[in-house]
């Protein structure tokens, strides 16, 4: 094992050897995370200059200096939130109780989908084809203008439901390719040692289709999340509603948008990094 | 008690199976006894698979009747748990699951079907691991064994929910030559113990010692079914002559 280390790192100096050292140095910062990371924020700061030379010639007059005092502001010795920290929070509120329903009622479709029961599966195919067809904003209409009224529910629990609803079933697409590309010999061994159903998919086929679903669920959170701005046209006071509204007061419009989108930038670039985090180690254990 | 001694453990009447338009069993009938062991032979295609995926109800049959133990094979789930617990299978491909230790592999069935303790669950998978003589790789995962040690590992496992009836379907076909043996060896220790088998397989020397009876099949009929001194020496159907000259000429 060490042996074999040695004679590979061997053979990468030798093949470096015959490189000039300036070349060599430049390949190495290429695979450098902090070489990338300058990249990166290079490339940020040339856009971010390009907007601002464009809008100093359009005249506009910046007051960054004014975006802090939004998120928190000290009245009398206390630090009260502003209401993009407001906004912010009522996002992560929708946020969070839309992932639980989301991936609840996505498994719930999915197996629903799979199974023997017609009425199941055809329930199941009726509603992904009727979510996935008609555009968001206009079953968020249906809900908020229809579908609450009759059932009293507010505008925030609107939101949630419409998205859940919405989202639901590309994570119950997921969540079916995830499960039908476990290996059918996987289901036969279950079947065969006697276990139920619900065992099956619980000790056997979930632990397999779940890794396997990771990405690609990540994938449909950040889409989540990025969605949930739409329900500022039903007026939920969330990060995107608190934006237009600070705007209306206080007509720094391009600060606050470069802002509400960087705060959700940093939403989701957190989450990818968690569920990398979350993949390594269920790596790890198997 | 003495009956069931005589009594069929397994009982096949009339059954036939069609996938689609597609016939693969044409009513077939077979019974096997209490500590008889049943090795079945026949070409590609010919319904070996699919006949002894019935008794398991791994596939359902389409006509006829199925009795395993007693209890007849219909719909009913309670039904086809209760047979499910009784008769252990092993596939040519092995079927281990790939996310648990070879321990965990074993001892995931008597705990959620036969509701043993851990602890218990863990003592008998670790006799039968002894047994198939892997007591070592216990913690290890099945993509860290060798084929013939994962097929000893799919054994074991079959073997924990302490079946009456074990099923191998072509358990050697999958395993590169070296690797046979040290299947077989632990299928002919089970026939001794006096297991109920039913086994699909082309290793004609297992069969002649092993095998109480022979069956072959054809197009998905049963065409013959002899001892094993009769079958290989004097072979009834011409199917079946053709069959072992080519089998046997290899
Ligand atoms: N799930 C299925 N759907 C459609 N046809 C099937 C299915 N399973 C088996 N068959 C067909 O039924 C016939 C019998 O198959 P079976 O697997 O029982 O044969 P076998 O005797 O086990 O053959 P082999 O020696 O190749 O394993 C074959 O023609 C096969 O193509
Ligand atoms: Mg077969």
């Amino acid at each position: 094992m060490a042996d074999a280390g040695t004679s590979t790192a061997l053979a990468q100096r030798g093949r470096n050897a015959k490189k000039p050292p300036l070349l060599l140095l430049w390949e190495r910062s290429q695979r450098s995370p902090w070489v990338a990371s300058v990249q990166f924020a290079a490339f940020a700061a040339l856009l971010l200059w390009l907007a601002m030379l464009g809008a100093e010639q359009m005249g506009y007059l910046w007051q960054w200096y004014n975006i802090p005092q939004h998120f928190f502001r000290e009245v009398d010795g206390e630090w009260i939130m502003g209401p993009l920290v407001k906004g912010l929070l009522v996002t992560l509120q929708i946020a969070a109780w839309c992932i639980i329903l989301t991936l609840a009622a996505g498994l719930v479709t999915a197996l629903l989908r799979m199974s023997d029961s017609l009425t199941g599966s055809a329930l199941a195919t009726g509603y992904l084809e009727l979510v996935r067809n008609t555009p968001l904003l206009v079953q968020l209409y249906l809900f908020y203008f229809v579908i609450s009224p009759i059932l009293g529910v507010d505008r925030f629990w609107t939101g949630i439901i419409c998205l859940t609803f919405y989202e639901a079933t590309f994570v119950a697409e997921i969540i079916r390719a995830g499960i039908i590309s476990v290996d059918r010999g996987q289901w036969e061994a279950a079947d065969a040692g006697g276990l139920t159903r619900r065992d099956a998919y619980r000790y056997v086929i979930l632990p397999q289709a779940v890794p396997l679903m990771l990405p690609p669920l990540t994938g449909q959170i950040i889409n989540l999340i990025k969605h949930s701005a739409i329900v500022s046209v039903i007026a939920v006071t969330d990060l995107t509603t608190e934006g237009r509204n600070l705007i209306a007061d206080t007509f720094m419009s391009f600060e606050v948008w470069f802002t509400v989108a960087g705060v959700y930038l940093v939403m989701t670039v957190s989450l990818s990094f968690f569920v990398t985090w979350l993949e390594h180690k269920i790596k790890v254990r198997t | 008690m003495n009956e069931s001694v005589t009594a069929p453990v397994i009982e096949l009447s009339g059954v036939s199976k069609f996938f689609d338009q597609f016939q693969a069993l044409r009513e077939v009938d077979m019974d096997v006894r209490l500590g008889e062991k049943v090795v079945v032979c026949g070409p590609s295609g010919s319904g070996k698979s699919t006949m002894i995926r019935c008794i398991n109800r791994l596939e359902s049959h389409d006509q006829g009747r199925i009795v395993v133990d007693g209890i007849e094979l219909t719909h009913d789930m309670g039904n086809i748990l209760a047979v499910r617990r009784e008769v252990g299978m092993v596939f040519q491909q092995f079927n281990l699951f790939p996310h648990l230790t070879v321990l965990e592999n074993c001892t995931l069935a008597p705990m959620r079907a036969r509701k043993l303790s851990r602890e218990e669950a863990n003592r008998v998978a670790m006799e039968y691991l002894e047994r198939v003589q892997i007591p070592d790789q216990a913690n290890k995962y099945p993509a860290q064994l060798s084929g013939g040690q994962q097929q000893r590992v799919a054994i074991a496992r079959s073997l924990c929910m302490k079946p009456r009836i074990m099923l191998f379907d072509e358990p050697t076909s999958a395993l590169d030559p070296e690797m046979i043996k040290e299947v077989l060896d632990v299928m002919v220790e089970l026939a001794k113990e006096g297991m109920t088998m039913v086994v699909v397989t082309h290793e004609m020397g297992f069969a002649k010692t092993v095998a109480d009876k022979m069956v072959f099949m054809d197009h998905g009929e049963i065409v013959e079914v002899a001892p094993p001194q009769t079958f290989f020496n004097d072979p009834q159907s011409d199917r079946t002559k053709q069959f072992l000259s080519q089998i046997l000429s290899h």
